[in-house]
């Protein structure tokens, strides 16, 4: 089966102490319902989800509130039997902001429920109805070829369905929600069962076309179980030993499939489908990072492979902008350089005028996408964010948990569907206001000005265990420092470019200090993500042993972490132990690296010369202040005895 | 896989499908010695055993159980099969 959908895969997994957390529920500080919603916002299985139903029954008995969470009363009316599904329903609906309560009268009453006044299920004034019906509720009969019987059959179960409906209509406000049937895996003639009349699959067919086609402007609500089961194959969504056994309509493992998109529902009812997605820009809506590879090197183009994944993903935004969806940008970039594949690119779908708000800066997401929100006037939990960064998703899962934040796989290709898959924009009708809201916020790809920055940046930090190596230039590391020598532009202080055999050069000089940077994290390793040089800095005569940094830049993946501290401070102890007196800084302006115009400022040097090319140079006393260091475990290693930069002139005092 | 490991397994799904980690799991324990394990709750076991242990149990296998002691053989019979 496939496993996006039976796993619910945009979710995160479910956490290791997911027993504890279930144990724990109750005893923090918070409200309840957030608590819960927090714990339900995981790919949970059956009985994950029905141990989460057990304490939300728990907390109402105990007359705990679950505010936040929006009461919904659901009534359920089925042929088959819910037991198993309803607490899963319960706790899916905790995801989705609902304190759901399930009115579920004796097994396959459905008629006697719908239809007398005071039943169980009228009495209980519901929100909503869900008719929980498969096609065996249906009193169909195989009359093959008879095209008259046929049409019969298709008239008589929507005249059953309408009287139901009435009944519930005649005795309270409920929403009712009719499930379209999904047809049996199995054909009688095979080919001939879609084509002739009065087979199952012909009669199923029009009785789903009818049903849909009857509901729209009734208030009524549809819920497309056929295509949920054709979405995951009808021959996984039918289980013929389950309805043996007991009358389960379908698998359980689709139980925490079908009871989110019932959750769906209920919250679309409630009002709560998200109405904005906003997205980040390198490696999601396009292959590679502009910064670094620019117009020409980024994936996009129809027919490379990677181009077409991102390209899909431009399209379904485009189609969700479309229905009524806002579009956003979130990215980490200069803004004249996320803009320009937007202006420039031939292969852009997503021009600037479909983005409502464009947010390209330096700063963390979080602050941004709240940025977005306000800018809007939409709340934190209209948004989805797709970003494909681990780090990234983390973090504002983390600081912003009311935003949408779907996993990502791997793989690229996957990206649309999985966005889709997650069903955030579930709309229950759809109406001409939908239309024209994306033009109402007037997409002039604005910005957003940025309020204070937001909390818990380092907290989260943090929590990444990160561990930073640093290294010498050696063989191992020298492809991948001549690509960085060459590929860097934006974190790039002076832009220097060497060719391999000059690399070596450096690494074999005693003279000339080099560092190699590795980073890993919980998500992985990010491999080397930055590269120093230093030269003994021309003594004169009197003045104190200098290194000058010929060479520092960066990967933009890591930026905000620290990185660039923690490299300063290890510079620092092999200056010193070098008998290094002072760090020389310089600042190569070029028209890719502005990002780093404050680079040696925000680390502590001082400027000594700014010169009219905009070139600047700073100094740092070794003896000087270190900066804190950042959450990241330190290995350093490989580096010989002492890097001997000492001057052999009599005059030097150590 | 040894009996014993069967039997860790087992905790393991005892206490994720009937919400209770006191439960200990025995070849005597049937459903009269735990809280909340009615027929429905029977037919959740069986399925989350069957997943488990990537075996499949037929319709009288499911609704033969006496005891858990006759649970482990049965899984052990199907994983000599698989």
């Amino acid at each position: 089966m496939n496993a996006l959908y039976r796993d619910l895969q945009w979710f995160e997994r479910a956490p290791e102490d997911f027993s504890a957390r279930i144990k724990a529920v109750g005893n923090s500080a918070g409200p309840l319902g957030r608590e819960l919603q927090a714990l339900a916002l995981h790919s949970l299985d059956l009985n994950q989800l029905t141990r989460l139903a057990k304490v939300i029954a728990r907390a109402n008995a105990d007359g705990r509130s679950l505010d936040p969470l929006v009461p919904f009363r659901l009534a359920i009316l089925s042929n088959s039997t819910m037991d198993m599904i309803v607490p899963a329903l319960v706790a899916s609906a905790a995801r989705h902001g609902i304190a759901l309560e399930v009115i579920q009268p004796s097994y396959d009453q459905v008629a006697q429920e719908a239809l007398t006044p005071d039943s169980t299920v009228n009495r209980s004034r519901p929100d909503a109805v869900l008719f929980a019906l498969d096609y065996r509720a249906l009193p169909l009969k195989l009359v093959p070829g008879d095209a008259e019987a046929s049409t019969a059959m298709v008239d008589g179960a929507i005249g059953y369905l309408r009287a139901l409906r009435d009944g519930i209509r005649a005795n309270s406000t409920a929403v009712c929600i009719f499930q379209t049937f999904a047809p049996p895996a199995e054909a009688l003639f095979g080919s001939l069962d879609r084509a002739l009349p009065g087979t199952l699959r012909h009669v199923l067919d029009n009785i789903n076309s009818e049903l849909a086609a009857s509901l729209p402007g009734t208030g009524d609500v549809l819920l497309d179980i056929a295509a949920l089961a054709e979405t995951v194959g009808l021959a996984e969504w039918h289980n013929p030993q389950l309805w043996n056994l007991g009358k389960f309509a379908f698998s359980d493992e689709l139980i925490p499939l079908y009871a989110d998109h019932v959750a769906r529902v209920v919250a679309a009812l409630r009002g709560k489908s998200r109405k904005a997605l906003i997205l980040d820009l390198d490696n999601t809506v396009w292959g590679g990072v502009i910064g670094d590879d620019g117009l020409e090197g980024i994936q996009l183009a129809q027919g490379d492979a990677r181009g077409e994944a991102h390209l899909a993903v431009q399209r379904l935004a485009l189609d969700l902008r479309q229905r009524g969806i806002v579009l956003a940008v979130s990215s980490k970039n200069t803004d004249e350089v996320a803009r320009e594949p937007f202006l420039k690119h031939p292969e852009m779908l997503l021009k600037l005028d479909h983005i409502a708000v464009f947010q390209a800066n330096w700063n963390d997401k979080s602050t941004n996408i709240q940025a977005i929100a306000e800018e809007l006037s939409l709340g934190l939990d209209a948004m989805v964010f797709l970003d494909d960064n681990p780090v990234e998703r983390g973090l504002v899962r983390s600081l912003l948990p009311q935003v949408a934040v779907p996993e990502l796989p791997e793989e690229p290709a996957y990206y649309a569907r999985t966005l889709a898959a997650a069903g955030y924009f579930e709309a229950v009708a759809f109406a001409g206001e939908d239309l024209k809201r994306a033009g109402f916020y007037q997409d002039n790809a604005r910005r957003a000005s940025l309020q204070k920055q937001a909390g818990g940046v380092d907290a989260y930090l943090a929590s990444l265990d990160m561990t930073i190596t640093f290294q010498p230039f050696d063989a191992t590391g020298r492809a991948r420092i001549v690509q960085l020598i060459n590929k860097s532009n934006q974190y790039n202080l002076t832009t220097r470019r060497y060719t391999e055999p000059e690399v070596i050069e450096a690494e074999n000089a005693p003279d000339v200090f080099t560092l190699q940077v590795r980073l890993a994290d919980i998500f992985g390793d990010n491999g080397m993500i930055s590269v120093v040089i230093c030269r003994p800095a021309s003594p004169d005569t009197g003045e104190p042993a200098a290194w000058e940094i010929d060479t520092w830049l960066m990967s933009c993946r890591v930026l905000g972490r620290r990185v660039e501290h923690m490299v300063l401070r290890e510079l620092l102890e092999h200056a010193r132990a070098a008998g290094i007196q002072k760090l020389l800084g310089t600042y190569r302006p070029t028209d890719r690296n502005k990002l780093v115009v404050d680079h040696f400022a925000k680390l502590g040097f001082t400027k000594i010369r700014e010169e009219s090319s905009g070139l600047t140079l700073w100094e740092f006393g070794v003896d000087g202040v270190k900066p804190e260091p950042a959450p990241m475990k330190v290995v350093s290693t490989g580096f010989s005895a002492t890097c001997d930069n000492r001057p052999r002139t009599p005059s030097l005092t150590v | 896989m040894d009996e014993s490991q069967i039997y860790a397994r087992l905790s393991e799904i005892f206490e994720s499908v009937f919400d209770d980690d006191s439960i200990q799991v025995t070849p005597a324990l049937s459903a009269k010695d735990v809280d909340g394990w009615d027929s429905l709750a029977h037919i959740r076991l069986m399925l989350t055993v069957e997943r488990a242990f990537k075996v499949k149990f037929t319709t009288p296998e499911i609704g033969k159980l006496e005891n858990v002691g006759g649970l482990v053989a049965l899984i052990q019979e199907k994983l000599q099969t698989n």
